[in-house]
């Protein structure tokens, strides 16, 4: 006797994806903050020297600091920087809230808290950067 | 006895709480921060009498120790997600350590070094 077919359809599935496939797969938006919040770590990570360099100068030589702040680059720098603090300091809280409340890792708060991280910490970037201009 | 697990199911658990314990000590610092910058209490001048004081320098001190345990974390985390070459993996996590630890002498000499 034939074994029986398998009735189930096929449907697409996402194993092991290839970053060719990026493009191709829709990331929810807690998904979208989860990656932020990796990839503006990683950032805040690289330019550590950076930050404790403005740090020194800052803290100890007002002329320096000006000078150092004044470059263009630094100053584009320091900005992507603002915004890394806002968005890892807005998602870490989010974080925090998901690991005490079993609610808010449902899908409906979830994507709401997810929006509220992003517009939150961009409009914080905007305030704190007009005043660091 | 000590008990390091390097598999199952209680490996990560510290990590994971120092990465919260961390992030709190840093959200709290940088929240009283950027509400003082906003509020336009800490020009430049009065941001440099800051360090004058020891509270404040061991405040900004703990704050950049847990940044620096923090990264560590983050950053051992990301190198174990996408790099899997054993020899590329450890040379990554000993440069990174390496950094933390130059940062770690160098937050020192800003904190208490001679103006």
């Amino acid at each position: 006797m034939a074994a029986p077919t398998p009735t189930t359809s096929p449907r697409r599935t996402y194993r092991n994806i290839n970053v060719s496939d990026l493009a191709r797969y829709r990331l929810p938006l807690p998904g979208i903050v989860s990656i932020l919040h990796r990839i503006s770590g990683a950032l805040l990570f690289f330019f550590l020297w950076l930050i404790l360099w403005l740090l020194q100068a800052s803290a100890t030589d007002t002329a320096r600091f000006h000078t150092l702040y004044a470059n263009p680059l630094v100053k584009v720098i320091v900005f992507a920087l603002l915004w890394s603090v806002m968005h890892h300091l807005c998602a870490g809280i989010r974080y925090l809230y998901l690991d005490v409340s079993h609610r808010a890792t449902d899908l409906k708060p979830a994507r709401q808290t997810a929006l509220a991280v992003i517009v939150v910490s961009l409009v914080l970037t905007l305030i704190v950067g007009i005043k660091l201009w | 006895m000590v008990r390091r697990h390097a598999i199952g199911a209680h490996y990560g658990l510290r990590d994971w709480l120092m990465q919260r314990i961390t992030g709190l000590v840093i959200a709290l610092y940088s929240i009283v921060l950027v509400v003082a910058l906003v509020a336009g209490r800490l020009p430049l001048d009065a941001w440099q009498e800051m360090f004058a004081h020891t509270w404040f320098k061991l405040a900004t001190f703990l704050t950049l120790i847990s940044v620096f345990l923090h990264a560590w974390v983050g950053m051992r985390d990301i190198i174990m997600d996408y790099i899997r070459a054993a020899a590329i993996r450890l040379a990554l996590e000993v440069l990174v350590a390496a950094a933390l630890v130059v940062y770690t002498g160098w937050a020192i000499q800003i904190l208490w070094g001679v103006r």
